[in-house]
């Protein structure tokens, strides 16, 4: 009967998600610039998808991992990691640099150092910090502030003009996605997805807890660390290609464990990624129908998510 | 069989277990007792892989057991830590199922669901199988914490404190379910217990540790005498057989002054 | 040796000396020589901005570094501060509504704006802490930094629908380079509230332990807890009107202070007082002559030393529990 409930949902949300991304794409279309327009939209649903998907899977994995269901691996810092990056891209080469401009060059460059810091603060720490991932958390974020200060300083001694076109840079945005660029995050998403889906089962177990994983003979270090390695790798590429989302995992996650009630992460996967589409695809039609563009998707998502988070916290207790 | 050999662990400087050597005999339950601090349970996760050692190899059936690949090693041996907080929206039947994993790796097959049937029967847990593990009493918890591992179906098992939290009633009764593995399966099972007297009455063999290194270890006669204990525990133990049992009294004998006025109006009548 | 370092007569010696250096570190020359000699360029120099940096950067300093330690007897968690629960965060956002909707508001007004939401945004973090079951050492400080995450991405969408990132942004780094006489006295707030915390001290102590056994030894804990928020929250707002954001600050310097003296209030305040102003100071000198004639701004500095000493000291804590 349970398993049934949670079968209609999905089904459900599956349904709602296509509503949503077929209104999307049809509503006020413009029948005269339609071959314009309806590839752009078509494109920004991709990376919708792409972008969703991927923070949603990161983010049920990293909570697993964690045994939390409040921390994301978003909040690690790397949102000012990719603000220091364009900044410095800005502060020392111009606006007029390719590695600015050219989004491909960007991206790549975006995504190993990005990459780079992620794995650093997993892989290195998680051996130093002796498994305490709050300690890890809390380092994330304090390199985070130190990179962010150092931006904000670096933002003050460029011109204004400059700035306005480095702030393009900094928010996530689904406007001018490459299309090259999305196809390259897809594979690499799909690789991932395979990776995680062929052992989805293991999640299971390790949700219960380190011991008890060993115990039923997973391997949990070395899983713990196989899955660390696909969060940092999915939450880069997400990033560098559209741009940061920190309060996006969280809100759909934990959406999600409100309408399973389970901790099969076969639901908890698919279903996170659903909600995280549907949650994009409406986002972007606030900041495009409502706001005519005039305000960025992160930003939105980030005041969804982050009053959300509140709600979340001080309702916790009261139980 | 398992044979410790000098097994050890350090925390920077200091040695919690150091040069620990001991064999578990099969088919006993093998009590584990000493003071605070005295390094049981890190002996107990050092056996059971949970914890690696700084030095010093675990034997199972002659073979070293951190060569072995984990996976194997759970259709051999399994642990049960204490204190086992869940968040998660699990049933009891779903959690008796992740017993089976080392042998469907979550795929169940109709043999699992039948050996997991049985070790809810055997756990008398029928009636709360399809209830959430946070709703549950921690008796009725640890009941199904148990029955996950007879569903692991390993020949050794480890529990940590397994007494932890419950009340006389439901202590007995878990060590009763342990003596009925023992008999009826022919189990091993090595329990880090802190109530001296349920280790005296339920286990074969005992273990004591003292500072991170084995006093004494032997079968419970030889273990439970009056100045073996006051060693190894520093105060006052006096040893009386209770309806066939060794029974420890370690209280002060003037701890209550209706007693002691009850014996001192005795004496005058 | 590190235990008389920490003597306070020999940080206020440090802190004396460090004084007399900031009032002489500049773009126009002044030397210590003129002293009794000095133009009256020289003279209005050291009136309208030498000095009042000076102070302000000793007031900042040892008033923030108090009122994280308030927050830590408060909460008994080692790891919170106005930067780490999020009450810097909501200070900046007070200013931001106060300009968005009265655009020549005046300091005093933002002062206002900036209390009210410093001191809301405090009261939500207890009441969250109190609320969340895991009361982990290093959980608390995360939600707090999350909360701080969410109200400064309401103060970007604000500053984006208002078209001034960049001046808002680089307004609320801390710095003290536009500190001049008439724009920075209404720091002098602080000293009152600084004298209340210091009569307060231990009962900060006592209402940390909890309610019941506050209640048990006859205090009155709401009323102690609620002055302890309200000195932390108004010093934070003063702070962030006046100089902007100075991160870590009520973190790193209690806990370096308890790390040599001891956590018993009545014996660090004053080191932690002291040893604020000095760390804000060195940072600032460091800062004046680092790029000498520009400036690389206090925010920048404390950012890079504290996030270091921060992380040091996680570092310490991870060995030392292992």
């Amino acid at each position: 009967m349970l398993k049934d409930y949670k079968n209609k949902l999905l089904v459900g949300l599956s349904i709602l998600a296509l509503l949503v991304t077929g209104f999307y794409l049809l509503y006020q279309i413009d029948m005269d610039i339609f071959f314009y327009q309806a590839p752009s939209r078509i494109r920004r649903v991709a990376a919708i998808v792409i972008v969703g998907v991927a923070i949603a899977v990161s983010t049920v994995i990293f909570q697993t991992i964690v045994k939390n269901r409040i921390l994301t691996p978003s909040i690690m810092g790397l949102d000012s990691v990719y603000v220091f990056i364009q900044t410095t891209i800005v502060f020392l080469a111009g606006v007029s640099s390719p590695l600015l401009l050219n989004s491909q060059l960007n991206y790549f460059l975006s995504l190993i150092l990005l990459t780079l810091f992620t794995l650093f603060v997993f892989k290195y720490l998680f051996r130093l910090t002796r498994n305490n991932i709050f300690i890890l958390l809390l380092i994330g974020i304090i390199l985070g502030t130190f990179f962010g200060n150092l931006s904000t300083f670096m933002q003050q001694l460029i011109s204004p003009d400059d700035f306005l076109v480095l702030q393009n840079a900094l928010f996530a945005s689904f406007n001018a996605v490459n299309e090259n660029l999305m196809l390259l995050t897809a594979v690499i998403l799909i690789i991932m997805l395979i990776i995680v889906f062929m052992d989805f089962h293991s999640l299971d177990v390790l949700a219960l807890g380190r011991d008890a994983a060993i115990n039923l003979g997973v391997n949990y270090d070395r899983k713990v660390s196989q899955l660390l390695v696909i969060i940092a790798i999915l939450v880069s590429v997400s990033t560098a290609l559209v741009g940061p989302i920190m309060f996006l995992g969280l809100l759909v996650v934990n959406i999600a464990h409100e309408l399973f009630k389970t901790y099969k992460h076969a639901y908890l996967l698919v279903g996170t990624s659903l909600i995280s589409i549907i949650a994009l695809v409406l986002g972007q039609m606030i900041v495009q129908f409502v706001f005519q563009n005039s305000v960025e998707i992160s930003v939105i998502i980030n005041l969804v998510g982050g009053v959300y988070f509140i709600y979340l916290m001080l309702r916790r207790g009261r139980k | 069989m398992i044979s410790v050999k000098g097994i050890t662990k350090l925390y920077g400087d200091k040695k919690v277990v150091d040069d620990v050597s001991l064999s578990i005999a099969k088919g006993k339950i093998t009590s584990l007792i000493g003071p605070n601090g005295a390094g049981k349970s890190t002996v107990l996760s050092m056996i059971t892989r949970l914890l690696d050692n700084d030095s010093g190899d675990v034997l199972l059936e002659g073979e070293n057991i951190f060569t072995q690949p984990n996976s194997e090693l759970a259709k051999k041996i399994s642990i049960l830590k204490q204190s086992n907080h869940l968040e998660l929206k699990i049933t009891v039947r779903e959690l008796i199922a992740f017993g089976r994993y080392p042998y469907s790796k979550g795929r169940l097959t109709n043999e699992d669901n039948a050996l997991i049937d049985e070790a809810i029967d055997y756990m008398e847990l029928g009636e709360f199988e399809d209830r959430f593990i946070d709703e549950l009493s921690g008796g009725q918890r640890q009941r199904a914490y148990i029955a996950m591992t007879i569903a692991q179906d390993t020949e050794y098992i480890f529990l940590d404190e397994p007494l932890n939290n419950l009340d006389m009633k439901h202590s007995v009764q878990i060590m009763q379910i342990l003596r009925r593995l023992v008999r009826e399966r022919n189990k091993t099972i090595i329990i880090v217990i802190h109530d001296i007297n349920f280790a005296s009455c339920y286990s074969d063999n005992i273990v004591a540790l003292k500072d991170g290194e084995v006093a004494i270890s032997g079968t419970k006669n030889e273990v439970i005498k009056k100045d073996i204990l006051e060693d190894i525990y520093e105060m006052e133990i006096n040893i009386e057989c209770i309806m066939g049992h060794q029974i420890c009294i370690y209280f002060d004998e003037h701890a209550d002054a209706t007693v002691d006025d009850f014996v001192k109006e005795q004496a005058q009548i | 040796m590190a235990q008389k370092l920490f003597r306070i007569d020999i940080l206020i010696i440090i802190l004396i000396i460090l004084s007399i250096i900031s009032m002489f570190v500049g773009v126009i020359p002044l030397s210590i020589n003129e002293i009794f000699n000095l133009s009256e360029q020289q003279q209005n120099i050291l009136a309208t901005s030498r000095f009042p940096r000076t102070v302000s950067i000793i007031i900042a300093g040892a008033s923030l570094a108090v009122s994280g330690l308030i927050m830590q007897q408060l909460t008994r968690n080692k790891f919170v501060s106005p930067t780490t629960a999020g009450t810097m965060d909501w200070a900046q956002l007070g200013i931001l509504i106060g300009l968005v909707m009265f655009p020549a508001i005046n300091l005093f007004g933002r002062l206002a704006f900036s209390l009210v939401l410093a001191i809301f945004g405090t009261l939500l973090f207890m009441q969250i802490i109190t609320r969340i079951k895991l009361k982990d050492v290093i959980f608390v400080p995360l939600i707090g930094l999350m909360l701080g995450g969410v109200v400064s991405s309401i103060a970007t969408f604000i500053a984006l629908r208002t078209n001034s990132l960049q001046v808002i942004s680089g307004w609320m780094h801390g710095s003290f380079s536009t500190v001049i006489s008439g724009r920075y006295e209404i720091l002098y707030i602080s000293i009152p509230l600084l004298i209340i915390a210091v009569l307060f001290a231990n009962q900060f102590t006592v209402a940390g332990m909890g309610e019941d056994f506050s209640k048990n030894l006859g205090m009155n804990y709401t009323r102690v807890l609620y002055t302890g928020l309200f000195i932390t929250a108004a010093i934070t707002a003063l702070v962030v009107v006046t100089v902007g954001m100075l991160p870590f600050l009520g973190l790193i310097i209690p806990n370096i202070v308890s790390m040599f003296k001891g956590d018993h209030l009545q014996k660090t305040i004053y080191s932690t007082a002291v040893l604020g102003a000095i760390f804000v100071m060195f940072c600032d000198i460091l800062g004046r002559v680092l790029i000498y004639p520009y400036e690389i701004s206090v925010g920048l500095m404390i950012a890079i030393f504290g996030s270091f000493i921060f992380l040091w000291m996680i570092y310490r804590r991870v060995k030392t529990n292992a």
